[in-house]
């Protein structure tokens, strides 16, 4: 345990506040990449996603395509576009790599959610006189914003998770402590930069699990709870 | 293409490394998830417990899990025993939410049917609950394995030779053949452990329907 110790010690040393990545650039930048390549997967996957699950068409292609994205190794696809791109555009190779493995999950969660609407409420909404496009907006976005925010909940642990395999790329992020940790054998860094890096992702999750329960619509909420 | 031509042996040599250090947590994801996904289907106290300690082991990033199980367990960073534990924990962190979900989905008088005709709660549980949820683990135990081999690859990181290691060596010597042809072996094993798990399905459980 003495290696905790030594970790937590890493942590609010002074050398990592002010080193040659201060602790807090790192962290910026984490977020940073997280943050932005998110953003840019759902202004995809997110329309996409209402689409074909309100029109279910295209609905073999989006299944198969969350189905198969889970097989592709996230640091194999870093580490490619990088070369392809180029090592000047480290930085573009590497948030699109991101932003690809950020697609899927988006996209299952946004078409799943419209998808999950019962068919009476559809019909009901379609009944009073709604359009097409005010069931979608008014009823079945609503009501499937639970599971899509589920989509971005998983898309994001998956690109902190990236994120943290590309500090093998470039000496950005949380991840490049632990790489930089593991050639020089530094155990308490590597330790120190792993228990951030828990912290990061457990804080973002607990942000996502609330924001699952307040994207309930209010009568949703009170039809289950007055039973 | 002549860079994989040149390499087919390094490349067989490596995929079966690669299954082989996917196997083990795999089997025991399964394995494990089977009485802890039925503590988290039998009692409300232990379903809150067990879904939030899943979840979390599940929020851990993989290289961050590498670098916090040695000092906890006492075993060596660079090490395969290490990847294994780590591929167990999200293996079972996987598992154990669709072995729960698979024992509540069998219909309760199927249930109070196997009571009536005097099942013990141990022969009903080996003889309906698990045979009839067995659909639904399959699913779980083919995301298990998908993603299982999918994330096996960052062992590299630690110094485990298996597919990743075209990545990083590709990476260095600046191949993007070899990059690409890691890429896709491991897609392809993937997507073919995936099919075998769904043949396997139909002929272990033929009551299973088409859903399945």
């Amino acid at each position: 345990m003495d290696l905790f110790a030594e970790a937590i010690a890493w942590i609010f040393s002074t050398d990592t506040q002010s080193g040659s990545l201060p602790l807090s650039e790192a962290i910026a930048t984490h977020l940073a990449f997280t943050v932005v390549s998110v953003l840019i997967a759902a202004v995809i996957a997110v329309p996409a996603g209402w689409l074909v699950g309100h029109t279910g068409r295209g609905r073999e292609i989006a299944v198969g395509l969350s189905g198969a994205a889970r097989a592709v190794p996230s640091f194999g696809l870093v580490l490619l576009l990088v070369l392809v791109f180029g090592v000047t555009h480290k930085v573009g190779a590497s948030t699109t790599a991101f932003v690809l493995l950020a697609i899927p999950p988006i996209l299952a969660g946004a078409y799943s959610g419209v998808e999950a609407v019962e068919r009476r409420i559809v019909d009901g909404a379609r009944a009073v006189g709604m359009t097409s496009s005010q069931v979608l907006g008014k009823v079945e976005i609503p009501l499937g914003l639970p599971l899509l925010i589920g989509g971005l909940r998983s898309a994001t642990l998956q690109v902190v998770a990236t994120v943290t395999l590309a500090g093998y790329v470039g000496s950005w992020g949380l991840g490049f402590y632990i790489v930089q940790g593991i050639q020089i054998r530094d155990f308490a860094q590597i330790l120190g930069a792993a228990l951030v890096i828990v912290v990061l992702a457990v804080l973002l999750d607990l942000l996502f699990a609330l924001a699952e329960r307040a994207v309930v619509p209010r009568g949703v909420r009170a039809g289950r709870d007055g039973r | 293409m002549t860079w994989v031509v040149d390499n087919l042996d390094l490349i067989g040599r490596l995929t079966v490394e690669h299954l082989r250090q996917s196997a083990l947590p795999i089997l025991l994801g399964l394995l494990l998830s089977i009485p802890l996904g039925w503590l988290a289907f039998r009692f409300r106290l232990t379903r809150g417990l067990m879904l939030t300690v899943v979840g979390l082991l599940y929020t851990i990033p993989s290289l961050a899990l590498f670098a916090l199980l040695p000092p906890l367990l006492g075993i060596s960073f660079l090490s395969e025993i290490n990847l294994v534990i780590a591929l167990t924990i999200y293996a079972v962190a996987i598992m154990t939410r669709f072995v729960a979900d698979a024992l509540a989905s069998v219909e309760p008088h199927v249930r109070q049917a196997a009571d009536a005709v005097g099942y013990g709660a141990w022969r009903r549980f080996w003889q309906v609950d698990l045979p009839l949820a067995g659909p639904v683990v399959l699913a779980g135990l083919r995301v298990t394995a998908v993603s299982t081999i999918s994330l096996c690859t960052v062992g590299i990181l630690i110094g485990i030779d298996n597919l990743g290691y075209l990545f990083t060596n590709g990476y260095q010597r600046q191949i993007v053949a070899e990059i690409l042809a890691g890429v896709v072996a491991v897609v392809v094993i993937a997507l073919v452990i995936d099919r075998l798990l769904v043949v396997l399905g139909r002929a272990l459980m033929p009551w299973a329907g088409k859903g399945a």
